[in-house]
């Protein structure tokens, strides 16, 4: 088997899991559609995996095409597949993650009338994403970008019938296009000032300190006569789309509305994949990001303002899922400013560890949410760690490595992005610097506010009212009185324990090998800012980055998160009321509720003027103007010819318009043979 | 019988259609059925070697027959296609099969005189894509109305009177045009080959060629005669109501080929004939599109009848063809840009065909087209969710399905003309999904909206197939363009070579 078809195993296996359970109709049994399309996951893992070790022990880069899928004014476009480093770390999480989910679901997905559909549909997003990390060229990369769009937007609204589900699917299909938009413009550029879409040949363009000048001082006219730097502008562009998928604000609206998901794919897709995806690609494009000082500063920007301001929102949310959805937005805001600080290798590790813990926390919160028959306000819990505890100990993991606890995955990620920034130079980095270091108290205190409510306190479901928050399923149901939660199956519990080894173990395992640049070698690029470098010097081993931890900020800066969620969510709740009243009293808590009115925004400014601008068009320029002064003025001088339409109602015309092309066709075939003899007859010819 | 392939393809649906009359009576609906099924099936079959027989690497017309008609006039029965038409003869012929299928169970009135028009029509059309004599291109341009104003006038719907007479009105001003243009070329030229007009006037030394002013008025004429049928803004309005007035079939053939019939007028003959006119004016035509792209994808966005919907996103869809044929660098038009906009009128005749057939579907159960009549119809009917799904995507350029490719192309050309008309062009992708997956949530999501619905049942074995053959097409163009493109581009580099040449002779001054 050469290269390509095995690589090309990786993604189709999970695509004809994704076939055979969706096409199948009846044929399939619940048992057999999800032994499928798990075999289908687990083959993909395993290939991965040995994908990986092969290029740690030495393997070289694979870049090589399938087919092309068109040829155009000379130009190549090719569908193929790029393996490095990068591309092997994103294929084993993304297959692992979405293995866990894929068994995961047996238990939470039970009992569903959409039960195989649900299979054929992660299977199927699995293969998107794995055809948008292992591509070789931007073509191809937005095949995937958008099909991995259109899965989302299947599960958003796997329950269909619920208004809520295809409202926030349409939505986040929408607010995705918005993104795609600009992606696809830079992709446009790209292509015509390269002459390829293809990565190794675009990047071999800018390979030298003399190419990368020549392309730096390289402009467009794009706004008059001011010049804008080119690769500024497809950098911009192309993090336009990267905003769109990875959720930065302001196009960050679709993700919590996302969670009328199921949990899984609120796990597998709103978290761990494809919401990384702009991250991944900026990391992939690092070769042309780091030519554009303006594209850095704006991505460091908006990734700061998005890691702090929506780890606000995080705070006051009541429905368990958003509030782990708050904190994937803040903790892609991490990612982004890792990012536009030149520390790609350093978002992306955040992006491999958050997978994890991440993953493990979505799917914690499911096994809550079923634990609690569907309940998901976390005010009516409390108490549960004596009832769920497996749920308990693993969603502790993924808190601790949330908040950024020495020795936990988080911790290293995060800490490395907090040190990067603070090394970095670039334009708003100590705007940045601040976000992130006041989004660590942030994160611990929300984090640990759904925790305790959760897992600590009182039972509150015996006495709760009648409000259940947003019900994870077609129906709507708690607690019947007198129940008690109970803990999940075996096929929950085992992702969950599964997850949680990584989340506590894969940063100390990682952190040396980003630091020194061995994880993603070549794959990454990020020469022209010193930032990683001094991130290196400065790290001297996992452990002492730990014991270091202790004196620096972060740390306490986490704790006292802890210790604040608890004084005011399990030892004086009073507290939290009086202090919760008091910032309502300034409208701080109005602005957080009403998500500093970015919806309100959209759905009741934009909307509207969309669909009234396309109302007066349709009705003064189409009918009024159009149809109304030019076409019914002439229908005027029609009406003479009333007598037209009439033989119409009689039904008969229909008859001799027939006769009519018979006749022409009999004079088409007769003037072939006789032409000459009609015209001389009506004195025609010459 | 490879000699005389074209004539077989043009004249075998035609000859069925009359057979279909001469036999079928209403009181036997089923003997007109079959006949017109194996007509349509064999119309189709014979139009395939088009396709396997093409030599790619030729830029001229293929299949060629050449006999005089009148030769009074210096008139011929010259036929032919190349990279630009072939793939219309052969979309042509697939659309008429499923056609015929589709109105299998649903036309139960004057069943032969439906079957029969639709072949009539689809031999015209054929014609008309393969002739390479000008009269002749304008015989069957012109016939081919006549079925489809019976079509929409007989068997439509409740104001099918207007829109038919409508249609007829608007399409006919064009075309009156059109034949005066032709003969004034025949004039200057002695003759009605199009190959002769396209070669009139080219500078050649101190040949004088075409005055600038003759040009414009030849594009004008070309103007109103192609761009009522793209249509293109301002002269679109009759669409909208054409399709919602016609029958399914007549809706499928409609948006799938007829309008083809516009966009390849202007590639055919505005461009080889008036190429200095089309680089003077071309930029209007240029805005044209863009307006049509976006204005006519808000008033879809607002519209509560799915088939005018779809019809509105029908016409902004042809804005990206317009706009890819006359998207010029330095005086040339772009590859990527014609090759662009034959794509996206291939994928177009899938797509609308696809959508109005589904459309279609609903229609048939409910009698209703009305958006608001509609919701949840995903509980009842889930295959055709699905498939409606697949379609809906398509329609708003999904990658992996055949409206990508068009859209793409010409988006890419537009970056090389200028980065703003890209930037409009691009517009689509937000809007186009808007209207399209909006009225798809408010018809298919939902709990079960009304009684209508909830007695709805699903495809049966006839529709089934008909969205399965659409399904595959739009993935298989969708996935491998390339077996479009490949026959394309040695006609598009030959038409290049032609709209880049100059007519105006000294006395026009040099441009």
């Amino acid at each position: 088997m050469d290269k390509a078809t095995f690589y090309l195993l990786v993604p189709l296996l999970p695509l004809m899991g994704a076939l055979l359970v969706g096409l199948s109709g009846r044929l399939l049994s619940f048992v057999a559609a999800h032994t499928i399309a798990i075999a289908g996951v687990a083959g993909s893992f395993l290939l991965s995996a040995k994908v990986l070790v092969d290029l740690w022990n030495g393997q070289p880069t694979f870049n090589g095409n399938l087919y092309s899928w068109i040829t155009i004014d000379g130009i190549d476009l090719n569908v193929g597949f790029l393996v490095d480093k990068l591309t092997a770390m994103m294929m084993v999480v993304v297959t692992f993650v979405s293995l866990m989910v894929h068994v995961y679901t047996i238990g939470y997905m039970k009992g569903d009338p959409g039960y195989k559909r649900f299979f054929s549909y992660i299977s199927l997003f699995t293969f998107s994403m794995l055809m948008l990390v292992m591509s070789n060229n931007f073509l191809q990369l937005f095949f995937g970008w958008e099909a991995v769009g259109v899965v989302s937007y299947l599960l958003i609204g796997f329950w269909f019938k619920r208004p809520t589900a295809i409202f926030a699917n349409l939505k986040a299909f929408l607010i995705n296009r918005v993104g795609d938009f600009g992606f696809l413009l830079g992709i446009g550029l790209v292509l015509m000032h390269f002459g390829s879409l293809d990565y190794a040949t675009i990047f071999g363009q800018v390979h030298t300190s003399e190419m990368q000048q020549f392309w730096m001082s390289k402009t467009i006219n794009l706004l008059g006569s001011t010049p804008v730097g080119l690769i500024t502008a497809i950098c911009l562009l192309l993090f336009v789309g990267a905003m769109g998928k990875s959720a930065q604000v302001p196009l960050h609206v679709w993700l919590p509305d996302s969670m009328e998901g199921p949990t899984p794919i609120s796990a597998l897709i709103h978290a761990a994949t494809m919401v990384t995806a702009g991250i991944f690609m900026v990391a992939r494009m690092s070769p042309l990001f780091e030519l554009s000082p303006v594209a850095l500063s704006t991505i460091l920007i908006i990734g700061a303002t998005t890691a702090l301001f929506m780890g606000f929102l995080g705070i006051i949310q009541n429905d368990i899922k958003r509030v782990v959805a708050y904190s994937t937005l803040s903790q892609l805001g991490y990612m982004t400013v890792a990012l536009g600080v030149s520390a790609y290798q350093i978002g992306v590790f955040h992006l491999m560890t958050h997978a994890f813990f991440k993953a493990l926390l979505f799917l914690a919160a499911g096994s809550v949410i079923m634990g609690m028959h569907h309940d998901q306000d976390i005010r009516n819990m409390g108490g549960l760690r004596k009832y769920m505890p497996v749920t308990w100990i693993t969603s502790l993991i993924g808190s601790l490595a949330l908040i950024g606890t020495p020795l936990f995955s988080g911790f290293y990620s995060k800490d490395a992005i907090i040190e990067a920034v603070a090394a970095s130079k670039i334009v708003g980095s100590s705007y940045a610097y601040f976000a992130v270091i006041a989004g660590v108290f942030i994160t611990a205190f929300y984090s640990f506010r759904m925790y305790f409510l959760v897992f600590h306190g009182e039972n509150r479901w015996r006495s709760h009212g009648q409000d259940h928050g947003l019900a994870d399923s077609e129906e709507h149901h708690g607690l019947s009185p007198g129940d008690d939660p109970h803990e999940s199956s075996w096929v929950v519990l085992l992702p969950l324990i599964a997850l949680a080894i990584p989340s506590l173990s894969i940063g100390f395992i990682a952190a040396p090998s980003i630091m020194d640049g061995r994880m993603f070698g070549s794959a990454i690029y990020s020469d022209m800012h010193d930032t990683m470098r001094v991130v290196s010097e400065e790290f001297h081993g996992s452990l002492a980055m730990a014991v270091h931890a202790f004196s620096s900020a972060p740390f306490w800066l986490a704790l006292s998160g802890v210790v604040a969620a608890w004084v005011l969510y399990v030892w004086k709740p009073s507290f939290g009321v009086n202090i919760s009243s008091f910032f309502r009293s300034l409208g701080i808590v109005r602005l957080l509720e009403n998500r500093y009115y970015m919806d309100h925004l959209y759905i009741h400014v934009m909307t509207p003027i969309a669909t009234s601008i396309g109302r007066v068009f349709w009705k003064v320029g189409d009918v009024l103007l159009i149809d109304g002064l030019v076409v019914n003025g002439a229908a005027k001088l029609v009406d003479k010819m009333s007598k037209i339409t009439s033989l119409f109602h009689r039904g008969y015309i229909y008859a001799s318009a027939f006769s009519m092309i018979l006749g022409a066709v009999v004079l088409l075939l007769f003037w072939s043979a006789g032409t000459k003899q009609i015209l001389a007859a009506i004195g025609l010819s010459h | 019988m490879l000699e005389h392939l074209l004539s077989f393809i043009i004249w075998t649906p035609i000859f069925f259609g009359v057979l279909v009359l001469a036999v079928g009576r209403d009181q036997r609906p089923a003997t007109a059925k079959v006949i017109s099924v194996f007509g349509a099936g064999l119309g189709f079959l014979l139009s395939l070697p088009l396709y396997f027989r093409f030599q790619d690497l030729h830029g001229g017309p293929q299949f060629v027959e050449l006999l005089s008609w009148i030769p009074a006039f210096n008139i011929n029965y010259h036929l032919g296609v190349d990279g630009l038409s072939m793939f219309f003869v052969v979309l042509n012929s697939f659309i008429t099969f499923l056609v015929v299928i589709a109105g299998w169970e649903v036309i139960t009135s004057r069943v032969s005189h439906y079957h029969a028009a639709f072949l009539v029509m689809s031999g015209l059309i054929n014609g008309a894509f393969a002739s390479q004599d000008a009269m002749l291109f304008y015989a069957f341009f012109e016939a081919m109305l006549i079925p489809m104003y019976l079509i929409i006038g007989v068997w439509g719907g409740p104001r099918r009177v207007y829109a038919s007479l409508k249609f007829f009105l608007y399409t006919l001003m064009g075309s009156l045009l059109l034949l005066v243009s032709f003969i004034w070329l025949y004039k200057q030229t002695g003759s009605f080959d199009i190959a002769t007009f396209q070669r009139f006037g080219v500078r050649d030394g101190l040949v004088a060629g075409m005055s600038l002013k003759s040009q414009t008025l030849l594009l004008v004429a070309f103007f109103f005669a192609f761009a009522v049928k793209v249509p293109m803004f301002p002269v679109h309005t009759w669409l909208p109501d054409a399709h919602v007035e016609a029958p399914t079939g007549g809706s499928m053939v409609l948006a799938a080929i007829t309008l083809k019939l516009g966009a390849y007028g202007f590639l055919r003959f505005a461009l080889p004939i008036v190429p200095d006119a089309v680089r003077e004016y071309g930029s209007i035509i240029v805005v044209l599109s863009l307006i049509a792209i976006v204005y006519v994808g808000l008033i879809a966005l607002v519209q509560t009848d799915m088939k005018k919907l779809v019809a509105y996103s029908s016409i902004s869809h042809m804005g990206f063809v317009t706009l890819g044929t006359f998207m010029y660098v330095d005086g040339v038009p772009t590859v990527y840009g014609l090759e662009g906009a034959l794509m996206q009128m291939i994928s177009h005749g899938f797509v609308s065909a696809a959508m109005f057939f589904c459309i279609g579907v609903l229609y048939d159960r409910m009698h209703s087209r009305k958006i608001a009549d509609y919701g949840g119809v995903a509980n009842r009917m889930p295959i055709f969710a699905a498939f409606f799904l697949l379609f809906s995507m398509a329609n708003c350029g999904l990658p992996a399905t055949s409206g990508f490719v068009g859209e793409f192309l010409v988006i890419m050309g537009a970056l090389k003309v200028q980065f703003w008309i890209a930037f409009a062009a691009g517009i689509t992708l937000i809007v186009g999904a808007a209207y399209t997956l909006w009225m798809y949530k408010r018809v298919v999501f939902g709990a079960v909206g009304s009684e209508g619905v909830e007695s709805l049942v699903d495809v049966n074995f006839r529709e089934f197939i008909v969205l399965a053959i659409l399904a595959v097409s739009v993935l298989g163009m969708g996935l491998l363009p390339g077996l479009f493109s490949a026959k394309l581009h040695s006609s598009v580099d030959t038409l290049i070579y032609q709209a880049s040449q100059y007519k105006v002779g000294r006395e026009g001054g040099e441009k």
